[in-house]
């Protein structure tokens, strides 16, 4: 008999697992979720509900794909963990027997305990029953006079940007004093926080949320806020205070949990045979400058990669390699390479240039003395993964970097690009007399 | 702006129903002096249709096409069948019943639309073209700033397969067939266009004029729509201006100058296969008698084919031709737009596009070596097939039905690309260059991919694109016509048409970007599939 793998989750790091579990042996794969029959893209449940895909666009495999790759769907939730018997108890009392668990749990929305954070129309935006959910309580401008979102994050904005598209007047409750000013610099935030307003959501900064206010009928009425006790009528709530690992029901089991699942390195947690991964998962020890929980989909895909390897019997321990990421603020796109931070680290400065249509600018971290590379974040501009990561690798030093910029321009062609200004500036910044070097396809491509 | 939006929408309406109300005006009379000018003019030696004809409708006024399209085309068959009888081959007119009936209609008609072409210019295509920009224009301002602009796609019955949708492919498809099949029922649309085509090519218009004409203004006002849409993206301002220039001047205005000036018509950017009866003997025999131009334009459509076709698509892609230049390509991306998301993205749907698709290539090249063998040898048929038929068949089956009837008219359900996408027998040509030998491919952008799908949502072509992105591997598929729109879509910069070296083009990857090296290395490396 070949070995069970069940794997609880279905998002972008279990079924990574699965696919290349699948890839390397012919395990028996089972995969468990109380969400959905399948794997469907959480990151596109925005345009679900502004109306540019249906739900079935989500989801990336076509659902023959599951059967012919012999990978088998639960739909149900687990209730309890028993680690001594390797069984899963499900809600409809129901048990599954496993020889290998994986977590792949996912996160649930943050909420502070402030009050009234249950009534009813107050929602967060994680999982598709919440979209279903939102489609309900704000199906249009006519049911819905004003939404209130709590929290300025990823999530937040695209929520606004949701109920925008259905012209929802929206207001935005954000803590900071700046929009994501916590992972952004000022520069940046502040860009940002321009574009939010111009697109007609009214923007609080500084704004704590104190309680949510109910009608006779248990629904939201109002929402008062902390800092001036103004109450806001509004018939949504919109709770995206960040996430946190949805690990709630393993409390009685015996898996190590600290805020999530605790893992080493190899994703393996205390009990054996049973690993963690995707947002769920918190290390042990820290890598790099990473944070031990990481809730974005690239390294729950990572993990799985990874995992995959180690319970094929290829022992492999999670080795991310450099930092990435990207969002969409609006009609603002942002990608990440490297480490840039809301405030340089010691040693280290930033060089900012920003546009002067106020929708395009980047941000370089870099040493201090001798100028090496350590990051950027570019807003309005697409770069090269690839490029960026090879220079990271190299330790380029930002004078480098500037003068290759064309290398690493990924805008669609016939784009304007704006190296030209970024290296002015920068030579302006820095007293340098660089000059800017053509695009190179030879550069590009040759692999370090 | 609202209110200009359906003002114009109405303004639109009003135009369309006027243009399709006038099919029912206006009066036919023939004289007997008409018709035997006609039946000369025609060089048509049968008596019996001259007399079946006057006795048909001579003397009398017929007030609608419709009732003079059944008395002429009873008279010509009846005629025709007397002849068949009696075996006076010479004596039967092979025209057909519906084609003939418009020369008659075409001379017959009278009455208001034809006596007031100008007013009913203004209060058709006028009217159309005001309401319809109106309805547009708008959309600079509603839009809001630059950006992507896909909000309720799926919510409108217009753009989701509702009954807006059904409606527009319900008058497509009846456009298309009257077009093709029943050209004297639209003989009155002929009428408003005659001042026009008098003065571009000296005679009165037909149905393929006002075809043209129509394809123009529509591509136009969708573009300036296009244009509205995706104004932050100077790839997709500079591709539909590109369609606009070529389809107005290549395929419309040069054509027509050229039969004023006595020469073929030729729409010079029209490559072989599609232009599939480049090789027939009609246009060999027009091109061969019509001196240096004739001969050029022989070698020129030969050239076209063989060198240039091939060579830009090794430099460019196949987009060079299918989203920049080409007729179809051009409808599909202007007026096809708001329907681009609805190709099927299945893997059933690539299956049976590959069939279909090499299928009509097949056909289409056999159709030329048999009709090609029989103008050189004078026989009739070649390896059994005669080709006559053979032409008349991929002339009803794929030029009319495929091409026009399907290909355009069912836009709003199955996409705007359907033509392109399973029947053009130059984009399976195109696409075989591109698949194995083009600098062309789009690249994904490492690991950034987070299978969101708007990329395969709205790809005319039904690539599942995320499909590639996801795993990090640049899209080659030989059926990518560059539009660009995935990229233009994805909202985490994943995806970039380029033209790059050939090297490095195909990357199969198994594990992303981002993840430890050495773990990348081993999983790509040790099965490159
Ligand atoms: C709206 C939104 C937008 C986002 N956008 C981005 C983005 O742009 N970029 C980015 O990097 N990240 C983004 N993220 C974060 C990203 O989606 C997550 O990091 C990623 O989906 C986590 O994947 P996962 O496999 O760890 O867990 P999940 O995708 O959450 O999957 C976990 C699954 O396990 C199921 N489950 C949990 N417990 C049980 C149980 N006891 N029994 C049965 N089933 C159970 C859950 O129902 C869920 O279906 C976004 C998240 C949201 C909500
Ligand atoms: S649109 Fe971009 S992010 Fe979304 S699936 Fe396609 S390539 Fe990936």
């Amino acid at each position: 008999m070949e070995e069970h793998i069940v794997i609880i989750g279905n998002g972008i790091s279990g079924v990574t697992t699965a696919r290349h579990i699948r890839k390397l042996s012919d395990k028996k794969i089972t995969i468990v979720s109380a969400e959905t029959d399948h794997f469907f893209s959480r990151t596109a449940l925005m345009y679900i509900y502004m109306g540019h895909m249906k739900y079935e666009h989500t989801k990336p495999y076509e659902d023959y794909f599951w059967s012919k790759n012999r990978i088998e769907l639960k739909r149900g939730y687990v209730t309890t963990v028993n680690t001594d018997a390797q069984s899963l108890q499900f809600s409809d009392g129901s048990h599954m027997t496993y020889d290998k668990l994986v977590l792949a749990l996912g996160s649930k929305p943050n909420k502070f305990g402030w009050p009234g954070q249950d009534l009813k129309g107050v929602q967060g935006l994680y999982s598709k029953q919440d979209l279903d959910m939102l489609e309900e309580n704000a199906p249009d401008a006519k049911s819905c006079k004003r939404a209130v979102i709590v929290g300025g994050g990823l999530i937040g904005i695209e929520m606004a940007e949701m109920l925008r598209s259905r012209d929802i007047p929206v207001t935005f409750l954000v803590r900071e004093k700046s929009f994501w000013n916590s992972v952004l610099p000022d520069g940046e935030s502040a860009m940002l926080n321009r574009h939010i307003k111009s697109h007609h959501i009214d923007l609080r900064l500084n704004t704590n949320l104190d309680e949510i206010l109910s009608d006779k009928n248990g629904r939201v009425r109002a929402v008062k806020i902390k800092e001036t006790s103004e109450e806001l009528a509004c018939d949504v709530v919109g709770l995206t205070a960040g996430v946190s690992p949805n690990i709630d029901f393993l409390k009685d089991s015996k898996i190590e949990c600290g805020r999530g699942v605790k893992v080493n390195r190899q994703l393996e947690t205390n009990i054996p045979n049973v690993y963690a991964i995707g947002d769920c998962a918190q290390q042990r020890e820290a890598i790099g400058l990473r944070r031990s929980i990481e809730a974005v989909w690239y390294t729950g895909r990572m993990m799985g990669e990874t995992l995959a390897q180690t319970i094929c019997g290829r022992p492999m321990p999670y080795n991310p390699g450099h930092w990435f990421n990207s969002a969409k603020f609006l009609d603002i796109e942002y990608q990440t390479y490297g480490w840039v931070f809301s405030k340089p680290l010691e040693g280290h400065t930033h060089f900012h240039w920003i546009h002067q249509d106020d929708d395009k600018c980047i941000t370089i971290e870099l040493n201090e003395k001798d100028r090496t590379f350590k990051g950027i974040n570019i807003f309005g501009i697409r770069m090269r993964h690839e490029i960026f990561d090879r220079w990271l690798t190299e330790n380029r030093s930002t004078d480098y970097v500037v003068e290759h910029l064309r290398d690493a321009n990924f805008d669609p062609e016939f784009f304007k690009g704006f190296e030209k200004d970024i290296l002015s500036a920068y030579n302006d910044h820095f007293g340098t007399q660089l000059q800017l070097k053509k695009k190179s396809w030879k550069r590009i491509f040759t692999t370090s | 702006m609202k209110a200009i939006k359906y003002t114009g929408l109405v303004l639109f309406l009003i135009g369309l129903s006027i243009f399709t109300a006038t099919l029912f005006l206006g009066s036919f009379t023939l004289s007997k002096a008409d018709i035997t000018e006609f039946t000369n003019s025609r060089n048509i030696k049968s008596e019996l249709l001259q007399s079946k004809l006057e006795s048909a409708v001579v003397g009398q006024q017929i007030n609608s096409v419709f009732t003079f399209s059944s008395l002429t085309r009873a008279a010509l068959e009846s005629a025709n069948q007397e002849h068949k009888n009696r075996e006076e081959w010479d004596k039967v007119v092979w025209d057909k019943p519906h084609t003939f009936s418009f020369y008659l209609a075409k001379k017959a008609g009278s009455g208001y639309v034809k006596e007031n072409s100008g007013l009913l210019w203004w209060l058709t295509f006028g009217l159309a073209i005001i309401g319809a920009l109106l309805f547009i224009l708008p959309n600079v301002i509603l839009l809001g700033a630059p950006g992507i602009k896909n909000d309720g796609i799926y919510h409108k019955a217009s753009t989701n397969r509702g009954w807006i949708a059904w409606g527009v492919l319900i008058y497509l498809v009846g456009f298309y067939l009257l077009l093709y099949f029943m050209p004297d029922y639209v003989v009155n649309w002929t009428f408003i266009l005659d001042p026009i085509s008098q003065a571009l090519n000296g005679g009165p218009a037909s149905q393929w004029f006002v075809y043209g004409f129509l394809y123009c203004t529509v591509m136009v006002v969708m573009g300036v729509r296009m244009y509205i849409k995706y104004r932050h993206n100077k790839y997709q301002v500079l591709r539909t201006t590109s369609v606009l220039f070529f389809q107005i001047i290549f395929a419309f205005l040069i054509p027509e100058i050229m039969y004023s000036l006595n020469m073929p018509g030729y729409d010079f950017k029209n490559a072989f296969p599609l232009d599939y009866d480049f090789f027939f003997e009609w246009n060999l025999d027009t091109l061969t008698s019509s001196g240096a131009i004739g001969l050029f334009i022989l070698v020129w459509g030969i050239v076209l084919t063989l060198i240039i076709v091939p060579v830009m698509v090794y430099f460019f892609g196949k987009r060079w031709y299918c989203s920049w230049v080409c007729g179809c390509g051009g409808l599909a991306e202007t007026l096809g737009d708001p329907y681009r998301q609805h190709s099927d993205k299945s893997m059933r749907a690539w299956k049976i596009e590959r069939w279909l698709i090499h299928s009509v290539l097949v056909f289409s090249l056999v159709m030329t070596v048999v009709t090609l063998y029989c103008y050189f040898s004078g026989a009739e048929a070649f390896l059994g097939i005669k080709s006559q038929w053979i032409k008349d068949t991929y002339s009803f089956l794929i030029g009319a039905w495929f091409a026009g009837v399907i290909g355009t008219g069912f836009y709003p359900i199955f996409g705007n690309r359907v033509w392109c996408r399973f029947g053009c027998p130059l984009a399976a040509y195109l696409g075989m260059v591109q698949r194995f030998k083009s600098r062309f491919r789009i690249t994904t952008n490492g690991g950034q991919c987070i299978s969101c799908g708007n990329c395969s949502t709205y790809c005319e072509q039904g690539i599942d694109v995320r499909a590639y992105a996801q795993k990090g591997e640049n899209i080659i598929r030989s059926s990518c016509v560059g539009c660009g729109i995935c990229s233009a879509v994805c909202p985490r910069g994943v995806l970039k048409l380029e033209n790059g070296p050939e090297k490095g083009r195909i990357n199969p990857t198994q594990v992303l970007l981002g993840n430890d090296v050495d773990l990348m290395d081993y999983v790509n490396k040790s099965n490159p599939q």
